[in-house]
């Protein structure tokens, strides 16, 4: 009996109609990949917090990760930690320099947005990662770099905290505006989040 | 249940939420269409997080197991 049903399957298949309908699922099948791969993640990234950038990180990984396209739009204190970390003072007057000497620039000096506690803060939840084997800010960074997110910095923010393109880790692509994020974040399949 | 054999493995034991999936995702993209790929992992989380991912990229989960806290899935490239 089940032999039979196998028999007449694969005969169906060889009729026009058999044809016709593994055709149309053929085309289903691409047309659903097609729209698999129009899904995408848009973050606006505007703190410098460690307990925020974390999902930020995490979030755009796994959605290169998982085939959507990901962009991470970086603004005010979210651009901070996408600045070398060996950068200790940016800009050019001294009000611009306060900014940097005040939250010390680079993914590897995040502080907490609570419990900071002079450094006590991230110091225990750094301990407390390693014994989970949580990835580090850095490592998630270069995962999101390696998956092909894109990192956009708001042109603005760049002006007016005076930071130059050469002061941006590589990888962080080139500042647009408001209207750019806009576009994406209303374009269709598309999650927009603020952190 | 599959007679083909593993192509490769990605041993993700001990690695927190989102690394094995990341990992995945790396090593996925260089094997070719078809291939079975073996992933270990302790995260709990990654069972769930292993379905929707197959989901997501279209690439089929084959198999699923646990075995004393490590769990195994197999996943064909798309």
């Amino acid at each position: 009996m089940a032999t039979e049903t196998v028999a007449h399957v694969r005969d169906a298949t060889e009729t026009p109609e058999g044809k016709l309908n593994a055709a149309i699922a053929a085309a289903a099948e691409t047309a659903q990949t097609a729209e698999t791969a129009q899904r995408q993640l848009v973050i606006i990234n505007w703190s410098g917090q460690y307990d925020k950038v974390m999902p930020t990180l995490i979030m755009s990984s796994v959605a290169a990760a998982s085939g959507y396209r990901a962009s991470v739009f970086l603004t005010f204190w979210g651009l901070l930690p996408f600045v070398k970390d060996e950068k200790r003072i940016t800009g050019e007057n001294w009000m611009q320099k306060m900014l940097t000497l005040m939250q010390r620039p680079g993914i590897g000096h995040l502080k907490l947005s609570q419990m900071n506690f002079a450094g006590l803060g991230p110091w225990m939840i750094g301990k407390l990662s390693k014994q989970h084997n949580v990835a580090s800010p850095r490592e998630l960074l270069e995962a999101c770099q390696l998956m092909g997110v894109e990192f956009m910095p708001c042109q603005m923010t760049m002006d007016m905290f005076g930071l130059k393109r050469e002061d941006m880790i590589e990888g962080v692509g080139d500042p647009v505006g408001a209207a750019t994020v806009l576009e994406l974040m209303t374009e269709e399949h598309t999650a927009a989040l603020f952190i | 249940m599959t007679t083909q054999a593993i192509h490769s493995t990605v041993d993700t034991k001990g690695l927190a939420c989102p690394m094995p999936i990341v990992k995945t995702a790396q090593h996925v993209k260089t094997v070719p269409s078809g291939a079975l790929v073996e992933i270990l992992s302790t995260d709990p989380g990654s069972v769930k997080d292993f379905a929707a991912w197959t989901r997501s990229t279209g690439n089929s989960l084959v198999e699923q197991s646990t075995d004393g806290g490590v769990y195994r899935f197999v996943i064909q490239r798309a």
